[in-house]
């Protein structure tokens, strides 16, 4: 079956099986690496990507699923590395040996572009969803508070939204 | 690896070699008898050459060859510093660049044992100081005045008031004998600029923008992708598939039977490679997908009969029994136990867990040329080789392996069974492959951190002293062999330290796969020992910090003989119990009802580690309890440099929610064989709401030279929050994990 997929600003049309999980077109198909698995089934957030702006877990949300919804993933969430998420993670030194990371910036991007101010709280709350088996966890909580400051602090390029928008120009 | 090649002779002379690059730049190589060079394992490789490791362009960028596989350790980044660092180079200008395995070049390309550190710390020191002496010699020769009035800074030599930058002097310095790496004087610590600054990780750009950069992200022209379907029963043999139906499925390419080799006996010493159908297609999800109507039939053979619960029953008969060895006996336990004032029993137990890192295993091979080219993430690259090649029935400079990024180590990388696998499938297939497996099959098919029973018993005399400690380590295997991992250290603590100590040991079969996890053997062993000496000192009437401090000073209670063990540096260990002590406040403060602290110590892997955790615990029912680490203190004595204080500060904090995942959650088990976890959901990591909200490093300083922090780190912290929940809720859980006994992270 044929899907038409817009993914970071671009339309492209992917030839798969309807129950194809989004995870292995974006992979295999589009060639966008930058998203991971982990579980397939929806316990790590590796795979983490925003459908329609919504973090989603690619491993199981089907081709069938998607619809007419813009897809983000992390290769598109700034042109550039310079989303505050980004600046943050580089910043704090978060990751080990990075494969979950991906996922974890999809879901704290996805975070702070509804809620910019979050609490510990609301950090624990929209992060669990996503392991570490490395357990950067401390620094995950100490990132996600970094990229609302440099957010906040305001230059366009620092704008917390998800990257869909300012691709699609 | 044995190196008698000519090439590997020539460069053992002291003297440096030089030449130019294709590119324009220079690399530049010292020698030396590379006895500096402590190998952490295995036969000495070659000496340390900085033509191997670094190129400096005419535009003056440096390149850092970094030669040890890289899962999330650090290694790629600490390593470099080293060398950046005597070089007198600008960190921000060095560009750090993946090494192949290659052994003519680089020796201990490996990652295991916390052992980069302390291997790699002055010899990398020393490939940095003999090219800065290098390029000292041509500027002083360029300007003719004399090299000890010369000075080097961020890339560049400097003399009264003139400069040239290591770029412009790269032609000169291909001219140059090389320095004696004797000679060197490396640098005073005070004066480091890069070693103890915090650098952060050389690939997080690339790993924040989402580069492919990981094992699972290779690509190669006409690539397939395969999925390799095992028998659930380890040493299966594939008698029949279903071939030709899989062929038709959709977007499957190939299917095929790949053989492991043929072996006998159990269950030390299964090949690495198994039995299994490979399936090959034009996405890996096309290749997995095609495994639900794959049908194989099995001879499913000896270790069918494996039960986890039937090993149990085995161990608790076992321990009834008198012990099938004794490992050590100091002095005389049973004359102890008779005339102590109390005696304390009591038998602990923990469960084969999973490594479960979060890229699953996998591999890309590729067969052409009569060359075997692999691209993947082993934690002992050489061993792989040499397999793939045995296996295979290659000569292993035949076998091209590269180096890619791992999503995750911790030991589950040492074996090379996925390496083994993509070769194989791929030298049968004719084409690139790259081979996944799926999470499933990496719960399934793991080399486990075996399971083992403790059965312990100690005598205090009158005024709380230990004066007898026995211990019958029940464990699995055949004679006189456990299976990997699967051992004890006759002189296990606190062996030394009490003057009638025993350890006995038996083991049963066992039809599983076993090997080394994160600290292996201390990961269990630390919960055992200092879980039994809170139950030991609540028994003296002693505070337990101030026992364990006892407990250090009665070292050494048995006189060195001929087989004295390495053991515990009781002073080491003091200095970081007391500084955690201190540092956590133990002892000082009151806690309401269901909130308290527990502390921890161990000696792995060269490192000292004390730890204390602050839990709340709350109770819905006797049977139902929540925890929460508020906090927790480490202290760690790890000698006298930590090199990258970020990336320490970062490891030893994963450390310990790695410990806590394996605390509460996390157990394997089999009942007919099989492996009866599939996921995540079954095995479960501590997650970010559970994780404490603080974890306080501090390093004591001290005179021994750099050891490593990966594995130490972590084994404290399961007596530690064991200790605090048994402090808070009176409840003392003698068995991995908590989560059996009704406990859960709030």
């Amino acid at each position: 079956m044929a899907f038409k997929l817009n993914v970071n600003g671009h339309t492209s049309t992917v030839d798969a099986p309807a129950d194809m999980p989004l995870l292995w077109a974006l992979r295999d198909i589009l060639d966008l690496r930058g998203t991971k698995y982990g579980c397939g089934i929806g316990q790590c957030g590796a795979c983490t990507v925003h459908l329609g702006g919504q973090p989603v877990r690619a491993c199981i949300t089907t081709l069938a699923m998607v619809k007419d919804q813009p897809i983000t993933t992390l290769e598109g969430l700034s042109p550039d590395g310079a989303h505050p998420v980004q600046l943050a993670w580089e910043e704090i030194d978060v990751a080990q040996c990075g494969y979950c990371q991906a996922g974890q910036i999809m879901s704290a991007a996805a975070l702070l572009a509804r809620n910019p101010r979050p609490t510990d709280k609301d950090i624990d709350t929209a992060m669990n969803g996503n392991l570490c088996r490395c357990g950067t966890y401390l620094r995950i909580r100490a990132a996600v508070h970094k990229a609302a400051e440099l957010a906040h602090a305001g230059s366009p390029t620092h704008s917390a939204g998800s990257g869909a928008q300012r691709n699609q120009e | 690896m044995k190196r008698t090649d000519e090439k590997s002779v020539l460069e053992r002379r002291s003297f440096l070699k030089i030449s130019l690059l294709a590119g324009g730049g220079v690399m530049f190589g010292l020698t030396t008898e590379h006895k500096a060079m402590a190998q952490g394992r295995g036969t000495p490789g070659p000496a340390p050459d900085p033509h191997n490791y670094i190129k400096v362009a005419p535009d003056g960028t440096v390149t850092i060859m970094a030669k040890n596989p890289e899962l999330g350790q650090g290694v790629k980044t600490m390593l470099p510093m080293l060398i950046a660092e005597e070089l007198d180079a600008d960190w921000k200008q060095c560009r750090i660049q993946q090494a192949d395995f290659d052994d003519s070049k680089y020796s201990g390309q490996s990652a295991g044992g916390s052992t980069a550190t302390p291997v790699n710390f002055t010899p990398m020191r020393q490939v940095g100081a003999a090219g800065r002496a290098l390029f000292i010699t041509a500027a002083a020769r360029t300007w003719k005045v004399p090299e000890s009035e010369c000075t080097t800074s961020s890339g560049k030599v400097m003399h009264q008031g003139k400069s040239l930058s290591y770029g412009e002097l790269t032609a000169k310095v291909a001219e140059l004998p090389s320095p004696d790496l004797a000679n060197l004087k490396l640098k005073d610590p005070s004066e480091y600029k890069i070693i103890g600054h915090s650098q952060t990780q050389i690939d997080l750009h690339e790993i924040v923008t989402g580069k492919p950069i990981f094992t699972i992200d290779i690509k190669l022209p006409g690539m397939l992708h395969a999925a390799f379907e095992r028998c659930p029963v380890l040493g299966g043999r594939v008698v029949s598939a279903n071939l030709e139906e899989v062929k038709k499925l959709p977007g499957v390419k190939q299917a095929f039977v790949v053989k492991g080799p043929d072996f006998t006996g159990m269950p030390v010493g299964y090949p690495d490679l198994v039995d299994g159908v490979a399936i090959l297609a034009e996405t890996w999800w096309h290749a997995n997908q095609a495994r639900k109507t794959l049908k194989v039939q099995w001879d499913e053979g000896a270790a069918a009969s494996g039960s986890s619960t039937a090993f149990a029953q085995r161990a608790a008969e076992m321990s009834k029994q008198p012990p099938q060895r004794t490992l050590r006996a100091d002095g005389d336990v049973d004359a102890a136990f008779k005339g102590a004032a109390k005696v304390v029993e009591a038998a602990y137990s923990y469960p084969f867990i999973s490594h479960a890192p979060l890229e699953p295993q996998g591999a890309t091979a590729h067969f052409h040329d009569g060359k075997m080219e692999i691209w993947t993430d082993s934690q002992q690259p050489g061993a792989g080789r040499r397999q793939v090649a045995q296996i295979l029935g290659l000569d292993a400079n035949d076998v091209v392996l590269h180096m890619t990024r791992g999503g995750g180590g911790f030991g589950r990388r040492l074996t090379n069974d996925y390496m083994i696998e993509a070769a194989a499938i791929a030298k049968q297939a004719g084409v690139p492959v790259k081979l996944l497996w799926s999470r499933e099959d990496d719960m399934e098919h793991d080399y486990y951190r075996p399971g083992g029973f403790q059965y312990l018993k100690a005598g205090l005399d009158a005024s709380g002293k230990i004066v007898a400690w026995q211990d019958h380590f029940i464990s699995y295997g055949e004679g006189e062999r456990f299976v990997a991992a699967g051992a004890i250290q006759a002189f296990e603590f606190p062996q030394r330290f009490v003057p009638n100590y025993a350890m006995h040991s038996s083991v049963q079969p066992l039809g599983l796969r076993t090997y080394a996890l994160r600290a292996p053997t201390s990961n269990a062993i630390a919960f055992v020992i200092h879980s039994f000496i809170d139950e030991l000192a609540e028994a003296a009437g002693k505070d337990t910090f101030q026992f364990r401090m006892d407990l250090l000073n009665q070292a050494p209670a048995v006189p060195d003989g001929a087989s004295a063990p390495p053991g515990v540096n009781a002073e080491r260990m003091k200095g970081v119990l007391q500084l955690v002590a201190e540092k956590s406040g133990w002892g000082k403060k009151t806690f309401p009802k269901g909130m308290a602290m527990g502390m921890g110590f161990h000696f792995s892997h060269q490192g000292y580690f004390a730890e204390v955790a602050e839990v709340t615990v709350m109770s819905a029912s006797p049977n139902s309890h929540k925890v929460k680490v508020n906090k927790v203190w480490v202290a760690a004595d790890v000698g006298s440099q930590i090199i990258n204080p970020s990336a320490a500060d970062n490891i030893v904090q994963g450390g310990v929610i790695d410990g806590m995942s394996e605390l509460m959650n996390q157990k394997i088990t089999i009942e007919k064989g099989r492996v009866q976890q599939t996921n995540y959901h079954q095995h479960g990591m501590m997650r970010l709401a559970q994780a404490p909200p603080e974890i306080e490093v501090h390093y004591l300083k001290t005179t021994y030279g750099p050891t490593g922090l990966g594995e130490p780190a972590l084994p404290p912290i399961l007596p530690a929050v064991a200790n605090a929940i048994y402090n808070a809720s009176g409840k003392r859980v003698r068995s991995l994990p908590f989560s059996d006994s009704g406990f859960s992270w709030a």
